[in-house]
């Protein structure tokens, strides 16, 4: 069982969640993030005075998933949230020790 | 809105002693539309532009300034300004408007209107000051400022200009003098004397909600309809021409703000444009009843051109945390427009010629311009001075700023008890 987390541009999620519902992810967790990255920030002009804005604003998401159908999901966040240019964001993968589903108290890959 | 009195001073008094129920009408359209400015407009537009945390700090500013003020020019204020033959103050003879009944007129109107009127002006152009020093300023020392300030400089200069003193033959139709440059030069001296916010030219202080800002904004381009349209203190030809002459200067103010800055910087900004419109109503006030539309638009051009570089200026090559831009806009905007209205005033300048002086007596540019100068040295020299006095002494006092942490903090939680969002 994996933990995927993605940083992705807000815009993309829509899009993101639509493809991921078609091949079935069993859910998702979304939390909007501000961060910085290659993309840096970006600056706004307020009567003349420039701010730059250091912590640009993502969505993370997070998705727990077993080991099959890993590469399709990561290829499916890829391949709709890659627009090439600096900010698309990243995924990262980690390890889950245990799941628990609270309603039935199911465990692990049945609690996927 | 002196012309009530030269008719007064007219062999045909009986005229003027008769109450018009349309001038009545208007006029109290217009008190209500320049409240509006104050509560919300003005207070909106200052809230959305300091942070989060300050918001309430803002709006309660502006409404306490608008409570105290009110009892205040009840109480005395209206007496200063326009009672007495003085040419620097009025008298106390209409203490607590003590001559003011339900028959008393004004010109044309109800004097209780006329009172109210007045009113009005006297609370936003403390209200416009706060822009001087938000973000930073103890509510106590508000309060303080604004009341004393109202005695001191405000009640003075209305009664020198409009009250029968010494600037009488000034043209200022609405306040280019008695509130926009008078709140421009306190708020500057106030930002100077209070220094600037721990963050300025630091880290970015950029305003929370822009929303909030625009609304209050396209509320006082509205009211100022009132503020002006209202100066002619009657219902006629004066007061649809002011508001014709200020509809044009605010369009031209936004329109030139933005194209400049869209060339200048690459984008036109929302907080630019009605920045530039704002400085096209602040500098065509003095001129509104005097000149023409063409005139107007000439007017919001060069408001909309100068105001923007003004604003540069202070805040990054003087240094000066003027927080809301305050004496950039209003100050230098009054300024501009009360020597402007000395051209634009003529008749004799073809399509761009304005209406004449009070009463419509053609006016010579040039002489025009001197007494138009005068007051303007004279305003602003004495708002500089007397408000930099009423500063130093409350400093002594009560103290003027929260301590840097409130400050880090925001003053809503520390001044208030309160949070302007709980989301």
């Amino acid at each position: 069982m994996k933990l995927v987390t993605a940083i992705l541009r807000p815009e993309n999620l829509d899009k993101v969640r639509e493809a991921l519902c078609d091949v079935d992810i069993p859910g998702m967790t979304v939390t909007e993030v501000k961060g910085f990255g290659k993309q840096k920030g970006h600056t706004e002009l307020y009567r003349g005075t420039e701010f730059t804005v250091e912590f640009v604003h993502k969505v993370k998401l997070e998705i727990a998933i077993s080991n099959k159908n890993l590469d399709l999901l990561i290829n499916t966040i890829s391949d709709i949230a890659r627009s090439g240019k600096k900010g698309d964001g990243k995924i990262f993968v980690t390890d889950i020790e245990k799941v628990v589903r609270i309603r039935t108290g199911e465990t692990d890959h049945d609690a996927l | 809105m002196k012309k009530f009195i030269l008719l007064a001073l007219l062999p045909m008094t009986a005229f003027a002693d008769v109450i018009n129920g349309a001038d009545t009408a208007w006029i109290m359209t217009s008190t209500a539309l320049v409240l509006f400015m104050t509560l919300p407009g003005l207070a909106l537009f200052y809230g959305g532009l300091v942070r989060s945390n300050n918001i309430l700090s803002v709006l309660m500013q502006c409404f306490a300034i608008a409570g105290i003020v009110s009892i205040l020019w009840f109480v005395a204020g209206y007496s200063l300004a326009f009672s007495g033959d003085n040419p620097f103050i009025g008298n106390l003879s209409n203490f607590m408007l003590a001559q003011v009944s339900i028959d008393s007129v004004s010109g044309s109107i109800p004097e209780s209107l006329f009172a109210m009127f007045q009113m009005t002006f006297a609370i936003i152009t403390p209200a416009l000051i706060v822009g001087g020093f938000a973000e930073r300023m103890k509510f106590s020392a508000v309060l303080l400022f604004s009341s004393i300030w109202l005695f001191v400089v405000y009640a003075p200069i209305t009664h020198w200009v409009w009250g029968g003193g010494w600037l009488g033959d000034t043209l200022d139709y609405a306040g280019g003098t008695v509130v926009h440059i008078t709140a421009g030069v306190a708020a500057l001296v106030a930002a100077i004397v209070l220094g600037p916010r721990q963050e300025f030219l630091k880290k970015p202080i950029p305003p929370h909600n822009m929303t909030m800002t625009f609304i209050g904004a396209a509320m006082l381009w509205v009211g100022w309809f009132g503020f002006n349209g209202g100066s002619a203190l009657s219902a006629g030809g004066d007061a649809a021409m002011a508001i014709l002459a200020t509809h044009i200067s605010a369009a031209a103010g936004a329109m030139t703000w933005m194209f400049y800055e869209w060339v200048k910087f690459g984008k036109p900004t929302a907080l630019g444009s009605v920045t530039g419109m704002v400085a096209g109503l602040g500098t065509i006030t003095p001129a509104s009843g005097f000149v023409g539309p063409a005139g107007a638009l000439v007017i919001g051009i060069i408001a909309g051109a100068v105001c923007f570089n003004a604003v540069i200026m202070i805040k990054q090559k003087f240094k000066i945390d003027d927080s809301l831009d305050v004496f950039p806009v209003h100050g230098v905007g009054g300024i501009c427009g009360t020597i402007l209205v000395g051209f634009f005033a003529s008749k004799e300048l073809g399509i761009f010629s304005g209406q004449g002086g009070w009463g419509h007596e053609a006016i010579v540019i040039s002489d025009q311009l001197q007494i138009q100068l005068t007051a303007v040295v004279a305003t602003a020299a004495y708002t500089a001075l007397a408000t930099f006095v009423i500063l130093k002494i409350i400093d002594v006092v009560t103290g003027l700023r929260v301590d840097s942490q409130t400050e880090t903090q925001g003053l809503d939680l520390d001044s208030h008890g309160e949070t302007g969002y709980n989301l």
